[in-house]
């Protein structure tokens, strides 16, 4: 079992929720400091955003951090090095976008990973259907290749996508692209109810989680909460210490 | 691979196309696909969208005899007329049938993206002729560049979004128009412009718009009796050159050619030409070519034609140029402002600067003497009367 599965397990056994901060890798700011302090502030495990020219699953907020880090010239190896300088033990999982591992080439990739210690990877446009040869050669290296499952797909395919997912099953909260909500979406939940019977693998709710009280709401009935926009908000607007801050208290709602 | 089958249940062109979809799309997707594969052959549907093509976009649209230019370049040179389809370019095809389709399906609401803002006019053609309410997701850049359009788009009842990321122009578009649909998917359809997108817009778009080749084989083989040697379109994304295109896959003795646009060089970042200069790559849903970087992200664009200002191609187009059924090659922004002028001063019709780059690839005379060619028209110049005059008044992108 990898290490982000086994994390997430060990968290879920002990009666506690999984709290997993994302953060858009090449921000000014977001280097191995930030993700130390990240895991300080009581992260189970760390999704690092590898920023793309076309992030069609994002919102605003880190569309607008994708933008800038790419703008000031981070490469691939940039994101991996922060990683590895930031010398953490909770797994980190990367995420990024389709052609970025296309264009790397599938095994290269995974071994870019492996090599720079990353134990899962998230990829929003490579669902179920086009991502059987990737998860393996992940799978191979000790790199879970995480699935999402969304809001209004049928049985049959929550299925399929809880049989593939590896390390856990990152269930979307809502309809629509990442970027915070007035409330938690109902659809959180019934994501979650669709996808448990499938799977013993932690399922971790995101997209659209603002606030503590909402990451509160969906640690009742999922494994874990991701929240990503809510905490780049503070980062965008140059406020580091904001953004450690608000991870606590996301920490502590997570329960 | 045969047109019939192409492309396979995973919207696949050889190992082009897929469905590169955040999930929230997928069950869209499927309805989509399934509802298509049995209303591409239902008569009912075919009757309806046949008779609108008829009626109101004014199809068949003819193929013209371009004698004077054919005397200049020393060819026997035919024009399919879509730019005398109704709205002005062969873009009406495609949405027309995607408003009836999702009309069909129950949905309420369309979106759509535009580069030049001809298949946003279309689009939004299409849902007042259908009663539909219309969202256009435009790049700001563009607004600006085609504002005769934006005021046709809003005089036909639709919204238009200006889109403000990366070069506000179409492919920011598309990913703006993506990220509404992720949103809206149960109640919206999106009309995607063009045969690129996941599986099946590819496949949508290209049955919608093969209607351009299926005419134009019957009518030129009618006239000239027999086929044409060459068969030539311009190549954005490449839906009017799929659409023309397909008549011909494979047709002994008729050889196909794509013509890109070559911008103002071969620089990543001064033309679009993703087949000629591009590696296989996946955007907006699809594995095809694509102009990227070192790290796969995808790079900016130049062409003086907003219509062709894009860093993807349709996945089918990958598929011919690898199997070596279709040719691609690329005419400048000097070729085709020459062609521009050219077909207006030898046979009266002002081109859309997309088909310009046909005919200024043409005046290279790349093709034996006497070649029999047909040239898709795409659509007529007028949205582009202002860049060509400021381009010819020294301007020179």
């Amino acid at each position: 079992m990898s290490n982000l599965e086994a994390t997430l397990r060990a968290v879920r056994d002990r009666g506690a929720k999984s709290f997993v901060p994302y953060v858009t890798g090449g921000y000014p700011g977001v280097d191995g400091g930030l993700l130390r302090m990240l895991a300080a502030a009581g992260a189970d495990a760390i999704e690092v955003g590898i920023p793309h020219s076309d992030p069609i699953m994002d919102g605003g907020v880190i569309q607008e951090a994708s933008r800038v880090a790419l703008q000031r010239g981070t490469r691939i190896g940039d994101v991996l090095a922060s990683i590895v300088d930031a010398a953490i033990e909770i797994p980190v999982a990367v995420m990024t976008y389709a052609n970025i591992v296309h264009h790397r080439g599938y095994e290269a990739f995974c071994d870019d990973l492996a090599r720079s210690g990353v134990d899962g990877v998230i990829v929003p446009d490579l669902p179920v259907d086009e991502v059987e040869r990737f998860a393996a050669l992940g799978a191979a290296r000790g790199i879970d290749v995480v699935l999402l499952a969304a809001p209004g797909t049928t049985a049959e395919r929550y299925r399929a996508i809880a049989a593939a997912s590896h390390g856990f099953v990152y269930c979307v909260a809502t309809y629509g692209v990442t970027g915070v909500r007035d409330q938690l979406s109902v659809t959180a939940r019934d994501v979650v109810t669709a996808v448990r019977p499938y799977t013993d693998l932690p399922l971790l709710v995101g997209v659209g989680i603002a606030t503590p009280e909402q990451a509160g709401e969906a640690s009742a009935f999922a494994d874990g909460v991701i929240v990503g926009s809510a905490l780049m908000a503070p980062l965008v607007a140059g406020d580091p210490k904001a953004a450690v801050e608000l991870s606590g208290a996301f920490r502590s709602q997570i329960v | 691979m045969s047109v019939a089958t192409r492309p396979d249940e995973q919207g696949r062109f050889g190992a082009y196309g897929g469905r590169y979809a955040p999930e929230v799309l997928i069950p869209a997707l499927d309805e989509l696909a399934a509802a298509w594969l049995e209303l591409r052959n239902d008569p009912g549907f075919r009757g309806e969208l046949g008779d609108l093509l008829r009626d109101f976009v004014g199809r068949p649209t003819p193929i013209t005899h371009a004698t004077r230019l054919s005397a200049e370049l020393g060819y026997d040179l035919w024009l399919k007329r879509e730019d005398l389809a109704h709205t002005g370019a062969h873009k009406i095809n495609n949405a027309l049938g995607q408003v009836l389709l999702a009309k069909g399906l129950g949905k309420q609401r369309i979106i759509a993206e535009t580069g030049a803002g001809q298949h946003g006019v279309a689009t939004a053609t299409a849902c007042a002729l259908l009663g539909l309410p219309c969202v256009v997701y435009m790049g700001e850049e563009d607004t600006h560049r085609q504002a005769p359009n934006v005021a046709r788009m809003e005089l036909l009842g639709a919204e238009v979004v200006p889109v403000t990321a990366g070069m506000k122009t179409l492919k920011e578009a598309v990913n703006e128009a993506l990220r509404d649909w992720a949103a809206s998917v149960g109640s919206t359809h999106y009309v995607i412009g063009s045969v690129v997108g996941p599986h099946p817009f590819p496949m949508l778009v290209r049955d919608l718009q093969r209607v351009i080749g299926d005419e134009a084989r019957t009518q030129y083989r009618d006239r000239v009796g027999t086929d044409p040697e060459y068969v030539v379109a311009c190549v954005g994304g490449g839906s009017n050159a799929i659409g023309m295109f397909t008549a011909f896959v494979g047709a002994p003795e008729v050889r196909l050619f794509g013509v890109e646009a070559g911008g103002v060089g071969s620089e990543l970042g001064r033309h679009c030409s993703s087949l000629t200069l591009g590696q296989p790559g996946i955007l907006h849903g699809a594995l095809s070519y694509l102009l990227q970087d070192a790290d796969g992200q995808v790079v900016e664009t130049h062409s003086i034609s907003a219509g062709l200002d894009y860093p993807g191609v349709g996945p089918e187009h990958a598929y011919l140029k690898d199997e070596g059924l279709a040719t691609y090659v690329s005419a400048t922004d000097g070729d085709a402002l020459d062609g521009f002028q050219l077909l207006a001063r030898t046979e009266g019709i002002i081109p859309a600067l997309e088909p310009a780059h046909v005919i200024g690839w043409l005046q290279h005379r790349p093709l034996p003497d006497g070649a029999r060619v047909l040239v898709n028209l795409s659509g007529r110049g007028d949205k582009d009367l202002d860049t060509v005059r400021a381009a010819l008044a020294g301007e020179r992108p």
